[in-house]
């Protein structure tokens, strides 16, 4: 009498739920069937389309019936008249939205209408900004769409101005938005760009200045919003340096030529090449890196026939062109003299601060203050922290060296996750500070004891350095790439955890070697030594290897001409 | 008519407020057969919203209180079997008091007329919004007034749009009723606004500001959907889970309230509450943006670090923020716009208070708050209709002169009407007001203030956009009195004209309405006057109307403290003064699982398509009766016309 309403019981729900998904799979399976074997027959017609729109629009990830449309639509083309193909188009287009408000991130669908947009004679690029900025709305985070709006802005020459206010809108709506922060470092430098001289990609101070207020609303209101830090990193950052050769030395013993470059290269005859003037007229030589494999590296060398060398000329002049990075050096080796280089000294600008910018110190200095403002406010952040070591090594890295090693100390602490990581870091940054100090005093020889040093970097710095110290730290191995360190005559490496020594290799003039109380278990791992013609003390005391059996019988098999082997 | 009346039900229900049509809703959903009966000509008791010309009929009504001699009794007295006894109910509402109206807008010699004949629409002195589109039916208009009141209603954004098609209806219907003698004054007051404006405005020099005089509001009048009480939804808050899940959200349309204010210092400003309103925000810096983040972070989770309050349980809010660094500013803030409590509330409380609010955010918007378009009164009629979907019969201006209780057992088993027709149910839901002085002799009510504006600016102008909606709690002027929760409402929100703002003032009455608001009222608005306005008051927004009143609190009133009512009676109560609607769903769903301990409370609705027909039982076959609201499940556009249930059972 009340009319209540009788319902489906779950069962009976469940059961019409799966007989419609049976019927669905069904239709989807025969519609994929029919497809393929259509394409297989080379029947690309509009029954493709049909067929393919089925299946994608329950299903846009489909890569391989998105191909089959593209050549369908392809083949359609020269079929068919303007009006025709217009129709299709605007069908297609059409169907694309509908398959992306299926699914907003399916990489096919937004790859298609690139596709299709791009093929268009006249495409109205103010309908796919709208569309941007729809999907946008419904989420600002949608990374696809982000790709997709810059494609079309490029292709529509919208201005700058109009696409950095659009980033606006959505940082103001929610600023934790990397899409959004990562177009603004696209568009800003469009927007200014710098006079000739000055640094590619960088800002002019007033713009900077507005976007890091802007950039410090954001991590002063959640800093532990990462997208936020990484646009600060970018605002403060400078542009990659120029190429350039840093160094080039050569000896006359070894007959040697060694370069050192800016960054890792690999040179050969497909890819990089370096022409060497000897007294101004070239000379064709091999290069290969110190240790050997020439994999890309910042150190090659070549040897130099006798001739280049003899002592005739009051001295000769040996000039490297890299033709690829535009630079060049030269170098003069006197009569009489064992060796002669030329290089780029480490303390010029900048040469270790590649983190940050040059930019005036008064922005780095006022954002350092804000920086440990909020640190004051939390102690704990691991942002804040990092920032602010990176600013005070942009600033001065031997003036806040002792402060930079407090921050690391806490920022350690509170992201013990990341402990090696910071360690690594550490190392680099007191390795840098070392490789200035050595610099400043003149001196060949570099003290890096008692560092608590993890890992070696900037080797390739240390080309003419003869006595290195690295005892006392937390080195597990002496890297390939401290082959690089060609004039090395001492080294020492007591008390680290050292258990491989793949960069002491090929050293022509280390004659000394200590490696006591290191974790050196085989003797095996000693055999890179063997290509070290001058080495004559070898100190292996403290290592686990020296317990085996057979070791001393084996080091003097392998390392003949060593007078002296401390086991 | 009365002989179409069903005299069998399991449940009476009288008073259409919230909690009895939650409860009316709940009733009907699980089976029972239900008879939803009001007094009054509208839905909402002390929930209702009106048109401008509803209230000031609602207002005449109310000041007339105690006019009318009492009817004689005897008529119903001998319809009460010797085995019965009779429990009369009240006859006349007397739950407002202290109305005070004052008008401040121009009145011209036309205003008065066209008041005069916006009173005169009404047939009785008891108007209300569902008998507005009757009354104007009358004036032959009705096809008019229909065909333009449907679209605008159905496209709340386009104001221009609505504002036009009215006028357009207001013309004719100003000419119809102005034929003949007075033409030129119709002409006059029917044109555009702006062609009375520069007489006026060309001999100043203030900028730009509209003008609205006394007459615009009454002709507007249907613009207007004034709340009797004014709250509002929390995004998180019981009423919202319960419109969801029962699925009566679909009957409703809301807005998100777009800004949360503070008053300080003598100054309106936005409280930055959102992690984007604190990103955003230019007033404050950026060491207050950390410090606030990370009390509210606190406090989302406070429960989880109890060694950061511990030591201050015993302390009052107010004094433990400021151990917690906050500027004077953010104290403020928290205290009294997040958390919007008393400065004497202690800790625990305010850090509850504030995670809710923070809770809240985000669901809908920036703000932890939702308002129904066509205001408040809208919320009962939703719950309402889903009653009537599920075969609930509707009667308002139905009055019920008594409970009838059986002697033997001491259960009420009966009503009997104003017709003298006797109505037998299980249950009985009475709303508090329906009781009478003898039941409710023992009872102490609170009050609350309540204020009504109608002004012509914001509060807080804003260049982007003046459809705002803004909540503004005023803090306590002097110790001892309450602070004043103030709500401004935009036309966009379909409560008030174009270039006006409604805004409502709501606190627990220490003395009449207007003692407790008009300092506040002062503080904030400035009272319209046609000539030399003060260069200071100019910033300020002004007041074209204000209406006080005084309503009665009967929220948290223990049930034994009515005399001798039968326990199958149970009592639904008023408004409360609280901002939410949780009283009232909690009291609804306490009172629904006394009555009906094993059945689920407003469960989802089943899919159409899972709704099985078959020939025998034909769903429609008892909701199609003439005389009863039949509200069909899917007219989602007719649910925003707050005159939809139309219906509704008439005498």
């Amino acid at each position: 009498m009340h009319g209540r309403l009788k319902v489906k019981t779950s069962e009976e729900q469940a059961e019409a739920k799966r007989l419609e998904r049976e019927q669905k799979l069904k239709l989807y399976q025969s519609a994929t069937q029919t497809v393929f074997q259509k394409r297989q027959a080379g029947e690309l017609d509009e029954s493709v389309l049909e067929l393919t729109s089925q299946i994608l629009g329950a299903n846009p990830d489909f890569a391989t019936l998105w191909n089959c449309r593209r050549e369908v639509l392809q083949r359609l083309e020269a079929q068919k008249s303007p009006e025709e193909l217009a129709a299709l188009v605007k069908t297609e287009l059409g169907f694309l939205e509908s398959c992306l408000r299926v699914n907003p991130k399916s990489y096919g669908t937004w790859h298609h209408r690139c596709w299709l947009l791009g093929r268009l004679p006249e495409p109205n690029w103010a309908r796919e900004l709208e569309l941007c900025a729809r999907f946008l709305e419904v989420d600002e985070r949608n990374f696809h769409c982000w790709d997709y709006r810059r494609f079309v802005a490029a292709q529509a020459a919208v201005p700058p101005a109009e696409e950095l206010a659009f980033t606006d809108s959505l940082i103001t709506r929610n600023f934790s938005n990397y899409s959004s922060w990562h177009y603004r470092s696209c568009l800003l430098p469009q927007l200014h760009p710098q006079p000739d001289s000055g640094p590619q990609g960088r800002l002019p101070e007033d713009v900077l200045l507005k976007e890091l207020e802007l950039v410090q609303n954001a991590f002063f209101t959640d800093p532990n919003d990462q997208s936020a830090w990484f646009y600060h990193r970018w605002l403060l950052g400078r542009a990659d340096p120029q190429d350039a050769l840093r160094c080039l030395h050569v000896s006359r013993d070894e007959a040697c030529l060694t370069v050192s470059f800016s960054r890792p290269v690999l040179v050969g005859p497909r890819t990089e090449t370096l022409l060497l003037m000897v007294d101004e007229s070239p000379l064709a030589v091999e290069w290969r890196t110190p240790d050997g494999r020439n994999w890309p590296g910042h150190v090659w060398l070549c040897d130099l026939p006798a001739t280049s060398l003899n002592d005739q000329l009051p001295h000769h002049t040996f000039r490297v062109i890299w033709t690829a990075g535009n630079a060049q050096k030269e170098c003069v080796l006197l009569k009489g003299h064992q060796e002669g280089w030329c290089r780029d000294s480490a303390t010029d600008e900048q040469l270790f601060r590649c983190e940050l910018s040059v930019e005036k110190s008064t922005v780095l200095q006022s954002e350092l203050e804000s920086c440990k403002e909020l640190q004051e406010l939390e102690p704990e952040n691991k942002w804040c922290l990092l920032t602010i070591i990176l600013l005070m090594r942009a600033l001065d890295p031997l003036l806040y060296e002792k402060e930079t090693l407090q921050y690391f100390q806490t920022l350690k602490a509170v992201d013990p996750m990341r402990a090696a990581y910071l360690d690594d870091l550490r190392s680099k940054f007191l390795l840098e500070n070392s490789l200035l100090k050595m610099e400043y005093a003149e001196v060949r020889v570099l003290h890096l004891g008692h560092k608590d040093l993890t890992v070696l970097c900037h080797l390739e710095q240390l080309l003419l350095v003869t006595h290195l110290d690295l005892s006392h730290n937390r080195l597990r191995a002496l890297p390939p790439a401290l082959a690089a360190l060609r004039c090395l005559e001492v080294l020492q490496a007591n008390d680290n955890a050292i258990e491989s020594l793949d960069g002491v290799t090929n050293l022509p003039r280390l004659q000394e070697l200590s490696l006591c109380n290191n974790r050196l278990q085989q003797p095996m791992v000693l055999q890179p030594l063997a290509s070290c013609p001058r080495l004559v003390l070898l100190n292996l005391q403290g290592n686990p290897l020296c317990q085996a059996v057979g070791t001393s019988e084996y080091l003097a098999e392998l390392l003949p001409l060593v007078n002296s082997i401390l086991v | 008519m009365a002989d179409s009346l069903p005299t069998e039900f399991d449940v009476v229900i009288i008073g259409t407020g919230l909690p009895e049509s939650i409860l009316a809703a709940a009733c009907s959903r699980s089976g029972q057969r239900v008879l939803h009966l009001d007094s009054r000509s509208y839905y909402g008791g002390n929930w209702a919203s009106f048109s401008f010309s509803g209230l000031l009929s609602w207002l005449k009504e109310h000041q007339q209180n105690g006019d009318n001699a009492e009817e004689s009794t005897a008529s119903w007295q001998g319809l009460v079997h010797e085995t019965e006894e009779a429990i009369a109910l009240r006859k006349k509402d007397e739950t407002i008091e202290h109305i005070e109206v004052f008008c401040y807008a121009s009145q011209d010699m036309d205003d008065n007329i066209e008041e005069i004949s916006a009173l005169q629409k009404n047939p009785s002195s008891v108007t209300s919004k569902p008998l507005d589109s009757v009354c104007l039916s009358e004036e032959t208009n009705s096809l008019h007034v229909t065909s333009s009141e449907t679209p605008a209603k159905d496209t709340p954004k386009s104001d221009e749009e609505i504002s036009l098609e009215v006028t357009d209806v207001e013309d004719i219907l100003a000419e119809e009723k102005y034929c003949g003698d007075k033409t030129c004054i119709n002409t006059a007051s029917g044109g555009d606004k702006d062609e009375n404006k520069p007489i006026e405005e060309d001999n100043t020099d203030q900028p730009k500001r509209n003008r609205i005089t006394y007459s615009q509001i009454v002709k507007e009048g249907r613009r207007f959907n004034i709340d009797l009480v004014s709250k509002l939804l929390y995004s998180q808050g019981l009423l919202i889970d319960l419109l969801i899940k029962s699925n009566v959200s679909r009957y409703a349309e809301f807005k998100n309230v777009t800004r949360i204010l503070a008053f300080r210092e003598g100054k309106v400003e936005q409280v930055p509450c959102s992690r984007a309103d604190v990103f955003n925000s230019k007033e404050l810096t950026m060491v207050e943006k950390r410090i606030l983040m990370k009390f509210l972070t606190f406090c989302l989770d406070y429960e989880q670090h109890p060694d950061q309050y511990q030591a201050f349980v015993h302390c009052s809010f107010s004094d433990y923020l400021k151990t917690k660094k906050l500027t004077p500013n953010l104290q403020h803030f928290v205290l009294h716009s997040i958390a919007m409590t008393e400065s004497s509330c202690t800790t625990l409380d305010g850090l509850k208070a504030t995670k809710n609010f923070l809770r809240c955010l985000g669901r809908f918007g920036n703000t932890p708050f939702l308002f129904p378009l066509y205001g408040q009164g809208e919320i009962p009629q939703c719950f309402c209709r889903m009653c009537a979907v599920f075969g609930g019969i509707y009667c308002l201006r139905h009055k019920v002169q008594c409970l009838i209780v059986d002697k033997e057992s001491g259960r009420c088993k009966a009503i009997i009407d104003h017709l003298d027709q006797r109505i037998n149910a299980k249950y009985f839901i009475v709303e508090d007001s329906y009781l009478s002085e003898e039941t409710c002799s023992n009872v102490q009510y609170k009050q609350i203030s309540r204020a009504v504006l109608i002004t012509d600016q914001s509060i807080l102008k804003k260049a982007d956009s003046d459809q705002q909606i803004s909540i503004l709690i005023v803090p306590p002027m002097e110790s001892g009195t309450c602070a004043v929760r103030v709500t401004e409402l935009c036309s966009s929100t379909m409560t008030c004209m174009k270039d006006t703002y409604l805004v409502h003032l709501t606190c627990s009455s220490s003395k009449t309405a207007r003692e407790d608001l008009e300092s506040v009222v002062k503080k904030l608005f400035t009272p319209y006057t046609e000539t030399e306005i003060d260069k200071e008051e100019l910033t300020k927004p002004r007041l074209l109307w204000a209406l006080y009143f005084n309503m009665r609190d009967s929220s948290g009133i223990s049930r034994s403290s009515y005399n001798g009512l039968p326990s199958n009676v149970y009592v639904c109560s008023g408004p409360d003064c609280g901002l939410g609607n949780e009283h009232a769903v909690k009291q609804a769903e306490t009172l629904f699982q006394e009555i009906f301990p094993n059945e689920d409370f407003c469960p989802p609705p089943p899919n159409p398509e899972d709704i099985i027909f078959d020939g025998d039982d034909k769903q429609p076959e008892a909701l199609g009766t003439n005389n009863i609201i039949m509200a069909k499940p899917d007219s989602s556009e007719e649910n925003k016309n707050p005159e939809s249930p139309e219906n509704h059972h008439q005498n």
